[in-house]
């Protein structure tokens, strides 16, 4: 490949020596510009070491005279993010739920940071679209364990199903089998009276017997009908939604062993401002009541 | 031959070579600097001429007014980015619309591919900016330096006083005129008087002074250090044009078969009488006033932009020799050859691509009206919520939602009814105006596009399918107009 530099007739311009397959390198000076922009470049870096930061050391790095951070710069602008917020999270915190949905504004804010937080701090068990899994309730349809006003929703973000804060709501769906209340048999009856509430039961002897059982057992919470009891935090057993599963195996094992969820409070681990938010975004998904 | 014909050819004479010189073209070549006569002519007339109207227009056009109403901008010519609309006269344009400037750039070419087949590449010589600003830079320095041998023997001269403060002068004029290019820009962006005060006042907004030094800085570059090197080398219309031109197309031509041979008519002054020697004498003032550098007795060149000054030299020189005008002028390919056969010449117009081309600037520009004539002052975007894609409820009904958009492009306020079809819904209802009912009605402000959250629920027995067709209407209550979009409501599998 190498071999001597020589005249090239043509061009009248000395090669470099170089040949591929008879195909020879002109060693042409590189254009004045582009020398001018590498110095120019060279120049600019010497003078980037001195006022930003530059080369790293063992343990730190060359920090620069203008004591320029990316850090910092992310630090500023979140906090002037915050700045011009503050006036609309002061309004949110001393408004009513009911005004801020009032104010289109207000509500418009309200429903945008609701979305961010949900996807944050909610989607992990309720879904990225609230749909809800087996054990979360969907948030969208129009069934509410313990009420979909927006004030409910509010205190359910806040204390939390079974929580560890003390206003939590609470209930205690009695494990009937494990508790020694009901015999299997008795069980296998009264989930096929349960099934009939909501049209889904075929075996009419074991509802009539399950009815008795329910009205000794179930009414207190569930009420009549099985229509549920939102004070109570009891499911309407009556309607098409079920949150662990509407078959018969399903209903027999919430029945057996009873069904524990747990929703955690976020009192403590969210500020006012984006509780608030959330429930308004929650209340705007569709069941909002 | 009269010694007095012989002195107008000594002096009109020069010994020169073109700077382009066709033969002596390398790959790559060190700019040389040109430094282009003054013509004097009815083309250089037309020329200034061109130049001021375009320029004016340029300038001016910002400070036009044209009254829409309170609460819009009064200016007719407007590009208004954070608003997101694009006025223009009695024409207001929003975002979706932008396809109306596809069209206006669909006519653009065409006109240029038209103009280009009949008369050749009538854009560079007169109207194309790089032109126009060159034109303009050249003139300046020319009025500080004198003409093309005073500016010769001062590139040439060592490093005076003179030289330094002429030179000063023409950059700082030059970067003004680029300062003025670039400010007159930026006042298709906003509210031109306003902004012309700020922008004195140091008021302005940092982008319009970032833009102003980018035109600032292109403009110099490329009108006053480039030049002609933009056209031959940047530009790839030159190298476009030759599909655009045949045999019949106009074109600056020296017409070899009357200027052939050349003759040093001092050197043969019997022989200039006896037509041995063609009527060009070889003084070549057509050199020296090109712009681009070239000799335009080459023929046509990729590097010759038909700016016709040397059909201005020429024919002065052709009048003081006393022989007719129009060695150097506007001719065809086609006459060349019909002349040297002994023909007469003809010009054809009416050609297939010309006919073509016209055509098609009157089908899109009728196609263009036809739209904006049709434009609906109302619009209608819908989304379907994809996230669930449908949710079961208490009742066993299956409810979807949609995002719905509507653009009302009126100046005031309107009433919109939303209906939908399709199917037998339980409900229809948007939760942003907590009203339930038939047929809600959203308040949309004028000239502004409002997002309504839609639900929409049936009983699970009417889905015949998993996916069935549905149409989203609105009505304007006032006009009674109304805009449709379709979309599907899905359910569980069947």
């Amino acid at each position: 490949m190498a071999g001597n530099p020589r005249k090239d007739e043509i061009s009248g311009v000395d090669t470099t020596g170089h040949e591929w397959d008879g195909i020879e390198e002109l060693n042409n000076p590189l254009p004045r510009w582009w020398l001018w922009v590498l110095y120019v470049s060279i120049i600019w870096s010497v003078i980037y070491w001195i006022f930003m930061p530059a080369w790293p050391g063992i343990s730190d790095y060359t920090r620069g005279t203008l004591g320029y951070s990316q850090r910092n710069e992310v630090q500023m602008e979140l906090a002037e993010v915050k700045a011009s917020r503050a006036g609309l999270d002061e309004k949110i915190l001393t408004s009513s739920l009911e005004d801020i949905t009032s104010d289109t504004s207000l509500n418009q804010y309200a429903l945008a940071a609701g979305k961010a937080a949900f996807g944050d701090n909610c989607s992990g068990c309720h879904g990225s679209g609230a749909q809800g899994a087996k054990g979360y309730p969907n948030l969208n349809d129009d069934h509410w364990l313990w009420g979909g006003s927006l004030d409910d929703i509010h205190y359910t973000i806040t204390y939390g199903i079974r929580s560890t804060h003390d206003d939590t709501r609470f209930n205690d769906m009695t494990a009937f089998l494990t508790d020694e209340m009901l015999e299997k048999d008795e069980i296998s009856d009264v989930a096929e009276y349960v099934l009939s509430l909501s049209g889904t039961s075929s075996d009419v002897e074991a509802v009539s017997r399950g009815e008795s059982i329910f009205v000794d057992n179930c009414v207190a919470c569930h009420d009549e009908g099985g229509i549920g009891n939102r004070e109570l935090g009891a499911p309407n057993l009556s309607d098409k939604l079920w949150l662990f599963g509407g078959d018969k195996k399903t209903v027999v094992q919430s029945i057996s062993y009873g069904r524990k969820g747990v929703m955690p409070t976020w009192e403590t681990r969210l500020d006012p401002v984006t509780i608030k938010a959330l429930s308004i975004y929650i209340h705007s998904l569709g069941g909002g009541e | 031959m009269s010694t007095k014909l012989e002195q107008i050819v000594r002096e009109a004479t020069i010994e020169v070579e073109a700077v382009n010189k066709k033969e002596n073209r390398p790959l790559y070549q060190k700019r040389v600097p040109i430094f282009p006569k003054r013509a004097v002519g009815e083309f250089r007339r037309l020329k200034w001429l061109i130049m001021i109207t375009t320029l004016s227009i340029y300038y001016l056009v910002p400070f036009i007014r044209w009254d829409r109403g309170p609460g819009a901008p009064d200016q007719a010519v407007l590009i208004d980015f954070p608003a997101n609309r694009f006025y223009f006269f009695f024409i207001e344009l929003w975002p979706q619309e932008v396809y109306y400037i596809t069209g206006i750039l669909i006519v653009a070419a065409l006109a240029l591919f038209f103009f280009t087949t009949l008369f050749g590449r009538v854009w560079c010589g007169y109207t194309c900016p790089q032109t126009v600003w060159t034109d303009l830079f050249i003139a300046v320095e020319r009025w500080i330096e004198g003409d093309r041998n005073a500016r010769i023997k001062l590139h040439r001269a060592k490093w005076s006083i003179e030289k330094v403060w002429k030179y000063t002068l023409k950059h700082t004029l030059w970067i003004l005129i680029g300062v003025a290019t670039g400010g007159a820009w930026v006042f298709y962006f906003a509210d031109a008087p306003t902004l012309f005060v700020d922008l004195f006042t140091l008021q302005a907004d940092m982008t319009a002074y970032v833009f102003v030094g980018m035109f600032t800085g292109t403009t110099y570059v490329l009108g006053g250090l480039s030049r002609e090197q933009v056209c031959i080398y940047m530009c790839p219309w030159p190298r476009i044009q030759a599909a655009m031109m045949d045999e019949d197309s106009l074109q600056v031509t020296y017409r070899t078969d009357r200027g052939e041979p050349r003759g040093h008519a001092r050197k043969a002054p019997d022989d200039l009488d006896k037509k041995v020697v063609g009527d060009c004498i070889d003084c070549k003032q057509c050199v020296v006033v090109c712009p681009m550098g070239i000799d335009i007795r080459d023929g046509s060149q990729l590097e010759c932009i038909n700016c016709a000054l040397c059909i201005d030299a020429c024919n002065g020189i052709m009048d003081k020799m006393g022989t007719p005008r129009g060695l150097i002028g506007y001719d065809t390919d086609a006459n060349l050859a019909r002349r040297i056969q002994g023909k007469p010449e003809k010009f054809h117009l009416l050609r297939m691509r010309t006919i073509m081309y016209a055509m098609s600037i009157v089908a899109v520009c009728g196609f263009m009206v036809y739209l904006l004539a049709n434009r609906s002052p109302l619009d209608l975007n819908v989304l379907r919520d994809r996230n669930p894609i449908f949710v079961q409820l208490s009742d066993g009904s299956i409810r979807n939602g949609y995002t719905i958009k509507i653009l009302n492009k009126h100046r005031n306020q309107r009433q919109f009814e939303i209906t939908v079809t399709g199917l037998k819904f339980n409900e229809l209802k948007v939760n942003d105006i907590k009203s339930v009912g038939p047929a809600p009605v959203i308040d949309v402000k004028g000239d502004s596009l409002r997002s309504v959250h839609l639900f929409l629920s049936v009983d699970e027995s009417t889905l015949k399918s998993s996916s069935e067709p549905i149409a989203i209407i609105i009505t304007d209550i006032e006009s009674g107009l109304s805009v449709s979009n379709e979309s599907v409501f899905l359910g569980p599998d069947k």
